[in-house]
């Protein structure tokens, strides 16, 4: 209806001046509205700039850490234990890359990939940022890299990418002592961030886990450095600005003989058992094997599940069994039990008892037995030490008492941590009174106090104890904390770590140190003693005490036979000694599980160990620690793990 | 009568001006705006000479489209208002049926031989219609007119809201209305429109705003909301702007814009990369150009000589005024972000085409004077 036409009665003038009102009040309003658009801009642009421009800057400006490559290893000759070598992954960049599932097939034309890597691609191509690159398959072999490489024209967004991993060549004969490195995990990003320590992290991809490399992970890592690069909207980098070099860690020279290392595990053989060397001049550790061990490197790339798996086997391979493995020391203590009586002056060198075999309390019907059953006849404390008589040691222990052994066997280190420089270590234990009213709520009994004697009963040490008893015992009553560091090398140049020497054990009458060293002597050296047969011949003197560990008690009127015993309760073969008599240089313990006889199963390889050892000390001085220069073979870190990372 | 007796005052022969049917001083504020938008361009393509050519061809094209529109007095458009309408609302009605799709909306008819984007042509075609109506009655316009002229307004703004786009169904919606205004609606219904647009408004929030649409007002007040989502183009534009300061970065010196964080920079963000590089002081010359076109124009239509080509006039100006308005808005945080570029400035030919129509037809409002009636 509104399209019909009509003519309307017009006052021309009113309409004029009515569009002329409206126009004037709009263009008020225009001008209103444009002075809030300045008014906002004004604030935008004068008041909060400096804000904005900060902003714009961080939009532009980003800063990228650049790892520092991890310190090297070396053992005390300078022969590498721990380095890194470039390996090479394949890696995607989902946003140069027009169809992932496409490319990836045609990936897994040329190299196998598996369900598994493609899975976990995926996964982590949705969590990052479309510029990232993601690793595809890693640990390429030199076929695949070559394979791909003739392939990469054609793959845009595909690369291969070289970036330095830990090796350990000399794989499971140290993994204890060295430990090993793996990917830093969730737990490890918390611990970070509790230490406040993202900026020195910020670019680094392992830790170290275990040993050596866990314990020294600060110096061993180094503090990063970092490029400023301006990047645009996608994150690609337009220049660099400025760049900031690493800091790379410091190499690392342990007082590991590798060596005796690699000696001591092949004749362990993969039997359970253990070996610790120290030097009783300063502590430094000579060697540290703990048997059966497994391959570092597996870990280094993540070990898979299968593979772990295996780890956790019966025989515990992960178990450090020199530090961690807590073991009845057994006769392998009379050296120190026959101080303690000296000392006590319960005994003193001449005085001498008879053997019938067995040991008796007063008014005790059970009987403690000897090792050899129609018993020693007359013994002194050297032909104690030299048969190994448990008689007499019972005697001693029993007259000693629990108080006196355990203050006494304290100041060896019994029961505490030695101050080794790896965090795996376990206590052991010395008992006493009051450690047995606590473990077990029960009085002490003077049984238990003559099995100590013999070193049964609760009393447990760890080689790594043993050795440092030794050691003390070989030094005259000299304490060194075992070290496993020898030097540090970084870009201050070499810096020795100095022995740390502790107060050492005091005795009343010094010659009491020579007569248990003279004990330890004949053990070795006269006919007689338990290790004479193995050490004859040997170009250096040495002295020594072997021990056999019972695992579980035999009936009075039984006989040990190891044929009929099942082999986890067969006894523990064990060994302390040292050498050069007159002038230590090495203590060393020796343990093997269920090896039966400690003279004839244990001993074998500490000779093995000290031939080599002081062989090599007449032979060639060689040796860094002693000499303080640099060997030959040492690579500078700058061509050993060259340039590959600012790809 | 006044016109008629200045028009019959100035006894000398017309102007060049008024012969070829263009307005100069329009014309050079027109051509200021579009000089500045070829530099702009330059600098926000990443130097892409190709696409400043593209550009130029754009402003090439829109100023013969105007010129060719100045050519036709007003009486012509009275004319074929009604008809323009329907077909207009018709090829809306086609667009939303048969449309193309393109960036998730409908908006485009395919004849074969050349897109067609009906909801553009209805920028001009709705203010048309509206002012040709409402003048056929006595000024100012009754209530009843007004009603009628709402409902004109509401069927295409629907219809392009439905599309979705709701950038160009506010433009056009708004000319509309501002023809309504001028043509002496009566501050009772703006009032009572005022009121009753809050309910509406919460109606609309709950039952005809697209999820997309309410993320935009929701992350405009909060664009820390989701900073790598919608808010993304919000902050990184006050960035852009706000880092330019008073007197800029300079040209081809944004950061913002040269590394690529700010979005759809050539486009509908081509604000955002000049108050970068040229500051606060080049955001100003740029209103003042606007304000003197806006003021020009304004200017036209009070000296018009019926209330047609005022209102016709008055109404083009103030659409001209909320692009421009909406589109600043938007970029530095006043108004959601509903995509609308800056006119006669941001890249492309579409809107530039029919925003140099519209001022042809103030040009020929301009010139096509009935000197001797």
């Amino acid at each position: 209806m509104f399209l019909r036409h009509r003519t309307p009665i017009r006052n021309q003038t009113a309409e004029n001046s009515l569009f002329a009102r409206r126009a004037i009040i709009a263009f008020c309003g225009v001008v209103i509205l444009i002075l809030v658009l300045v008014i906002n801009l004004y604030n935008i642009q004068v008041n909060s700039h400096e804000s904005y421009q900060t902003q714009a800057n961080g939009n532009r400006i980003k800063v990228i850490p650049i790892a520092p490559n991890r310190g090297l290893i070396y053992d005390r000759n300078g022969i590498v234990l721990a380095e890194n070598i470039p390996t090479f992954s394949l890696e995607l960049i989902p946003e140069k890359v027009k169809d992932l599932t496409e490319t990836i097939n045609e990936l897994a034309n040329l190299v196998t990939v598996s369900d598994d890597e493609r899975a976990r691609f995926l996964k982590s191509a949705k969590r990052q940022r479309r510029f990232k690159s993601i690793i595809l398959k890693s640990r390429l072999t030199p076929e695949q890299v070559a394979k791909l490489s003739v392939n990469l024209h054609s793959l845009p967004g595909v690369r291969i990418e070289a970036r330095l991993k830990r090796f350990y060549p000399f794989g499971e004969s140290l993994t204890h002592a060295l430990g090993y490195v793996a990917r830093l995990n969730k737990k490890d990003q918390a611990k970070i961030i509790l230490d406040g320590e993202e900026a020195t992290y910020a670019a680094t991809r392992d830790m170290g886990r275990l040993g050596i490399e866990k314990y020294y992970q600060k110096l061993l890592h180094g503090q990063p450095g970092y490029r400023e690069i301006e990047v645009n909207n996608r994150g690609r980098v337009v220049r660099i600005l400025k760049e900031e070099l690493p800091e790379h860690g410091q190499d690392l020279y342990l007082n590991i003989d590798i060596r005796l290392q690699e000696k001591a595990y092949q004749e362990l053989a993969g039997r359970r058992g253990s070996v610790v060397a120290v030097d009783p001049s300063n502590g430094a550790v000579l060697a540290m094997v703990s048997s059966p061990s497994y391959d570092p490197n597996l870990f280094v790339h993540g070990i898979s599940t299968k593979n772990y798996k295996k780890l956790l086997s019966a025989d515990k391979p992960l178990i450090n069994r020199s530090t961690m493995g807590t073991y009845p020391p057994a006769s392998t203590i009379k050296q120190l039990m026959a101080l303690a009586g000296l000392e006590a002056h319960i005994i003193n060198e001449h005085t001498s008892i008879k053997d019938p075999g067995w040991y008796k309390l007063p008014n005790v019907e059970r009987k403690f037995r000897d090792h050899l059953a129609w018993g020693h006849g007359n013994v002194d404390v050297y032909r104690a030490m030299e048969k190994s008589c448990d008689t007499y040691f019972y005697d001693v222990a029993n007259r000693l008492g629990i108080d006196r052994i355990s203050t006494f066997m304290d100041q060896f280190g019994f029961g505490q941590y030695s101050g080794l420089d790896i965090h795996e270590e376990k206590r052991g234990i010395m008992p006493s009174r009051q450690w047995k009213r606590e473990r077990h709520n029960q009085p002490w009994y003077p049984g238990d106090t003559i099995s100590l004697g013999i070193g049964q009963s609760y009393w447990t040490s760890t080689p790594l104890q043993l050795t440092n008893a030794t050691a003390i015992v070989a030094a005259s009553g000299k304490i060194y904390t075992p070290q496993l560091l020898g030097a540090s090398q970084g870009s201050n140049g070499l810096l020795q770590l100095p022995a740390n020497e502790k107060s050492p054990v005091i005795l009343k009458d010094n010659y009491n140190w020579e007569i248990a060293q003279k004990g330890m002597w004949k053990v070795v050296n006269s006919p007689g003693g338990t290790a004479y047969n193995v050490f004859k011949g040997a170009d250096y003197i040495s002295a020594g005490k072997s021990g056999t560990a019972q695992l579980i008690s035999i009936a009075a009127d039984e006989k040990y036979d190891a044929k009929k015993i099942k082999e986890r309760h067969r006894d523990n073969a064990m060994y302390v000694g040292y050498a050069p008599f007159d002038k230590p240089e090495i203590a060393i313990t020796v343990v093997v599980e269920n090896a039966g006889g400690g003279s004839s199963s244990a001993a074998p390889l500490a000779r093995k160990i000290f031939d080599i050892y002081l062989n090599k000390n007449d032979n060639n001085n060689t040796s860094l620690l002693t000499h303080n220069t640099l060997p030959k073979q040492k690579k500078s870190q700058a061509s050993s793990t060259g340039t590959i990372h600012g790809r | 009568m006044d016109a008629n007796r200045a028009g019959a005052g100035f006894s000398k022969p017309q102007p060049l001006s008024h012969k070829i049917h263009l307005d100069f001083p329009l014309l050079a504020g027109l051509l200021a705006l579009m000089c500045i938008s070829l530099v702009v361009v330059y600098s926000a393509s990443g130097e892409n000479i190709a696409m400043v050519k593209r550009q130029a061809i754009n402003v090439g094209v829109s100023l013969t489209a105007m010129l060719i529109v100045a050519q036709f007095a007003p009486t012509f458009l009275r004319r074929w208002a009604f008809p323009l309408f329907f077909i207009g609302v018709g090829l809306l009605v086609a667009t939303l049926l048969f449309g193309h799709v393109g960036k998730g909306a409908q908006r485009w008819i395919d004849f074969g031989f050349a897109k067609f984007q009906p909801s553009e042509a209805m920028k001009l075609i709705l203010p048309v219609m509206i002012t040709h109506y409402i003048t056929r009655y006595a000024l100012p316009a009754t209530l009843k007119h007004v009603s009628i002229g709402v409902i004109l307004i509401a069927i295409p703004v629907y219809l392009i809201y439905k599309q979705p786009d709701l950038g160009t169904s506010i433009l056009v919606g708004s000319a509309g209305i501002f023809a309504l205004f001028l043509a002496g609606m009566s501050w009772k219904v703006i009032c009572s429109l005022i009121v009753s647009a809050i309910p509406f408004s919460i109606a609309m929030w709950y039952f005809f705003l697209h999820d997309y649409q309410r993320r935009r007002v929701l992350t405009l007040l909060d664009p820390e909301r989701d900073p790598l989502g919608n808010g993304y183009h919000i902050i990184q534009s006050k960035i852009a702007i706000g880092s330019g300061g008073l007197d800029g970065k300079g040209w081809l010196n944004g950061t913002q814009s040269q590394l690529e964080f700010l979005p759809e920079r050539h486009t509908d963000f081509i604000f955002s990369v000049l108050s970068e590089e040229f500051g606060l002081i080049g955001v100003i010359v740029l209103l003042c150009i606007y304000l003197f076109i806006i003021a020009r124009c304004l200017f036209i239509a009070n000296n018009a000589q019926e209330p047609f080509s005022k209102i016709l006039a008055g109404a083009i100006t103030l659409t001209f005024f909320v692009y421009l308005f909406v589109n600043i808005g938007m970029v530095s945080g006043l108004l959601p972000v509903v995509g609308v570029p800056l006119p006669l400035v941001s890249y492309g030919g579409t809107s530039m085409i029919t925003l140099m129509s519209g001022f042809g037809i103030i040009m020929a409002i301009h010139t096509h004077r009935k000197v001797n009636r």
